[in-house]
């Protein structure tokens, strides 16, 4: 017997960590446990890293006003956890009269729902706010309160701001199974290991399903829709200076046009139903539907800044709504699921939500008197004017070597990356950028490897893309037979 | 904050860097060159392969051998060498040129110079690039990062490849790859013809009996964690037949599809890049738009041979000094490419003196006819014996060699096009 908790919460994704650090605030003990090797590996780290400006969706709806609350957080956030983060408005944008008329019901919806700034636009209003916008546009919607964000840089600094509040994080800790006792639930993973806890927040992502019936708990099915991204170069033309929406349709936001924080261009996301979990496939034929809907938006979207792309899967539940709620059966269980879109934006909101769930369900909170919300920040050569680089070099010398040349990502966070606990290739794409430029690590890949192998004491045949088996490199050179092979 | 001022300023310390620096310091100019790796001699150092110097030094080397030619030199010369350095910038300050760069010891470096010599190499093509559908497992990788992680660090990326491409680097390594004991099932090229030299896919492939696939593409990678297999399907006309689509199981995907210049740098001072080269605008001194910056090597485009970008860089070397010394002849006769030609360079020559010119040919032909046209008459022809897109065709080109009625043609119209029949 490990550990005995008063919360453990199940899944490191963006609900999960932003609960975790909501806790960590109070005088409890908190393990926020994921079957990834790090954190943010699942929904939360594939997606279009919107937030969301509250007039997509009806007021009435438990995702709307968890969307609102959240919205207005994230500047204090950012101010707490350092990550990167910009409100930089967002625009949908409608071609024909019938269009325009959903438009009008969006902009309605964001004024019934308090959505700071929110403004009609004609054309000539549109146009001047996103110049490089298809000039067939009609009208549009301009919400100010909206912006983008890197979600998992957010969901890295909400783990790190919880952990420093005393969270216990066990990542590589996939929960199989659950025995309920009196006045706990006994958890157990695939390794054989248990920890304890009086109550558990089942923040499981695309496995939310798969955990709830671990604890016989509702027999809910989470669906899920795939989205596919591309990430276009720093160069490219089409980068715009607002987050750019079609006009909805039932099932989905759109493709949109995406500035991100990081000044790349992002496109998608793509909207079809999957059966499977692990279904990240990209496809050809999506690759053709992305660009022609962004073309519609932006007409300078070209396939040749493409530098890779991505799939994300969003759960749904049947109500379509988010399912956040005591567990009937199960009732020292809070049930987190449905998740998908605006769950980004929403994700402090529900929180604060969860928390009143867990007081609800009868867990006594006491704040604590030394909580710090604050994490460091760490620094990054780029945004270090040369003056202030060369101070930081003569402190640590290791900011001055160059690991990453696409995006100027320097040894010092590298090592940085690795000392916050992020030791897989994708774990230092993830919080650093390096890999994540236009070479996509063909320059840099081998001095991270080099960095991990000096910081963490892993052999080359240990250290992994993202966990499992995604090993880099398995033998080396001397280690495997060679046949003769030569024809001569 | 360190501040220097120097002549000339060499980015990059590989093939073109060093022979433009040792040029550039044998005609007494004071000259300091930023490498961002631990040693001078950039690609050629994973190069371990021979086949280098056999136009340059008349005798086959290696890589590291062909480097070492260059690093010998650059050490028995006065060149400033800065190892483990990142140019950040580039800066114009009135006729000035800043250039900012930083290392680990001596933190931020502000150089003042009145000549800079972009030499930064080019970087591979990779999946993202041309979009190859699927999963995102490990295991996939540029067929040069394979190559740097086999024949430097002495790892191993996998055991049963597939490589996407017949660019020389990639045939090159799949004779590598064997050669350390692992399976290379296939090779996937696109086009009919494949990408690479002759030798290489006889060397490389054939004494291998490692199977090339031409006119077929990588359809799809799949593999949960790390590849599992890719599904190839042929091209017919150009489109893909998915009906004959075949899976060949594999834990390695290397890519060679292609090299592009590595121009972040120069972008940084705004100096447009030509989208057929993915280089620099250069005139006959392989200088760009902003006087004073020169380009050379595989940064202002992609050169078949190691021995032609040391020749163009010493070439380059010569005309940065001439700019330093003030006697730089002005270029107002545009060179363009005409048909079956999808560049040549340089961009703007002079009347004055011969010119050396690249093309790279669009056609595979026995007994081509390269013609140079102003104003739609040909005004000089010669015969090759073959061309085809890779390998490239060098031509010097002298005006003072035309009749005084085609030179009067060229000097009111300022403009010749190059064609290959």
């Amino acid at each position: 017997m490990d550990s005995i908790y008063d919360v453990v919460i199940v899944g490191a994704g963006v609900s999960g960590s932003a609960i975790a650090r909501k806790l960590s605030s109070y005088a409890l003990n908190v393990a926020l446990i994921d079957k990834e090797v790090d954190v943010s590996f699942g929904v939360s780290k594939a997606n279009s890293g919107i937030i969301h400006g509250g007039f997509h969706h009806k007021s009435s709806t438990l995702k709307s006003r968890l969307e609102c609350l959240g919205n207005r957080m994230f500047d204090q956030l950012k101010e707490e956890l350092h990550f990167p983060f910009s409100r930089c408005g967002i625009l949908v944008v409608a071609f024909s009269d019938e269009e325009m008329r959903t438009v009008e019901q969006l902009y309605r919806q964001g004024v019934a729902n308090h959505a700071v700034g929110i403004e009609l636009c004609n054309r000539e209003r549109l146009l001047s706010l996103e110049p490089k916008l298809n000039a067939d546009v009609v009208g549009g919607l301009h919400a100010p309160n909206g912006g983008i964000i890197e979600p998992y840089r957010f969901v890295f600094a909400l783990v790190e701001s919880a952990v420093r509040n005393g969270v216990k994080l066990l990542t590589d800790w996939h929960l199989v199974g659950v025995t309920e006792q009196e006045n706990h639930y006994l958890l157990r993973n695939e390794r054989g290991e248990e920890i304890i806890s009086r109550y558990v927040v089942n923040a499981a992502g695309v496995h939310a399903d798969t955990v709830s019936k671990l604890f016989n708990a509702e027999d809910f099915t989470i669906s899920l829709r795939k989205g596919e991204e591309f990430l276009m170069d720093r160069n490219a033309k089409a980068y715009p200076s607002k987050v750019l929406f079609p006009v909805p349709s039932a099932h989905s936001k759109g493709t949109l046009v995406i500035p991100t924080v990081e000044g790349t261009t992002m496109i998608g996301p793509t909207s079809e139903p999957t059966t499977c979990k692990d279904d990240l496939a990209t496809s050809k034929e999506n690759f053709e539907k992305v660009f022609y809907n962004a073309r519609r938006l932006v007409p300078v979207v070209s396939e040749r800044d493409v530098i890779t792309s991505f799939t994300g899967v969003r759960p749904l539940v049947e109500s379509d709504d988010f399912y956040i709620a005591i567990s009937e059966q199960s009732p020292r269980l809070i049930q987190v699921a449905g998740i998908q879109s605006p769950g980004l934006t929403a994700s402090p909101a529900i929180a604060e939500y969860v928390k009143e769930l867990l007081k609800k369900a009868g867990l006594s909170m006491l704040e604590k008197t030394h909580y710090d919300p604050y994490i460091e920040q760490v620094p990054r050569l780029r945004d270090l004017s040369p003056l202030e680089a060369d101070a930081l070099i003569a402190q640590n010398p290791a900011y001055g070597d160059i690991v990453c040349r696409c995006e100027k990502i320097s040894e010092g966070e590298i090592i940085s990356a690795i000392r916050h606990g992020h030791t897989t290739l994708d774990g230092i794409k993830f919080y650093t950028r390096a890999q994540m430029g236009r070479c996509q690590g063909g320059f840099c890949t081998h001095r991270i490897l080099k960095i991990i192998e000096r910081e963490t004491g892993l052999t080359i045949a240990e250290i992994t893309k993202r966990g499992s088996n995604s090993y880099i490199a398995s033998e080396q050179v001397g280690n495997l037979a060679v046949e003769d092979n030569h024809a001569l | 904050m360190r501040y220097e001022t120097y002549d000339a300023v060499v980015i990059g310390g590989g093939a073109a860097g060093m022979a433009a620096a040792v040029t550039l310091s044998k005609r007494g100019k004071s000259v300091i060159m930023f490498e961002r790796e631990p040693q001078l001699g950039g690609i050629l150092l994973q190069c371990i392969h021979n086949g280098f110097g056999l136009q340059e030094f008349k005798e086959e080397l290696t890589g590291p051998e062909y480097a070492e030619r260059f690093t010998q030199q650059v050490a028995s010369s006065p060149i400033t060498v800065k190892l483990n350095t990142t140019v950040l910038e580039l800066q114009q300050k009135d006729d000035k040129k800043v250039v900012i760069a930083c290392n680990s010891k001596e933190g931020i470096l502000e150089i003042e110079t009145k000549a800079i010599v972009l030499a930064m190499g080019c970087r591979e093509r990779n999946r993202g690039n041309i979009n190859t559908p699927g999963t995102r497992p490990s295991g996939v990788f540029t067929a040069g990062l394979a190559q740097r992680l086999v024949n430097i660090d002495g790892y191993i990326p996998g055991k049963e490849v597939v490589i996407v491409g017949s660019g020389d680097i990639g045939l090159i390594m799949a004779r590598r790859m064997t050669w350390v004991g692992a399976k290379v099932k296939a090779v996937i090229e696109i086009q009919p013809n494949p990408a690479g030299l002759t030798r290489n896919i006889v060397q490389c492939l054939n004494d291998y009996n490692i199977p090339l696939y031409l006119s077929h593409i990588v359809s799809e990678i799949r593999g949960k964690d790390r590849v599992e297999s890719v599904c190839v399907t042929p091209l017919e006309d150009g489109r893909p037949n998915e009906d004959k689509s075949f899976a060949i199981a594999c834990d390695t995907v290397l890519y060679s599809v292609g090299l592009v210049p590595d121009n972040e740098i120069t972008r940084s001072i705004n100096l447009n890049l030509n989208p057929e080269t993915g280089g620099a605008w250069v005139d006959a001194n392989l200088m760009t738009k902003i006087p004073g910056i020169f380009s050379c090597g595989n940064v202002l485009h992609v050169h078949d041979l190691v021995d032609y970008v040391s020749e163009e860089a010493m070439r380059c070397g010569n005309f940065a000094a001439d700019y330093i010394e003030g006697k730089t002849l002005q270029c107002p006769i545009q060179l363009k490419a005409g048909g079956n030609v999808k560049y040549v360079l340089p961009n703007a020559m002079n009347l004055e003196e011969p010119s050396k010119m690249y093309l790279r040919p669009l056609i595979v032909k026995n007994s081509a006819t390269l013609e140079v046209r102003c104003n739609n008459t040909v005004v000089k022809s010669i015969k090759l014996r073959h061309v085809q897109p890779s390998e490239m065709i060098s031509y010097t080109f002298d005006p003072q060699k035309l009749g005084a009625e085609e030179l009067l043609e060229l000097n009111t119209h300022n403009s010749l096009e190059i064609s290959v029949s």
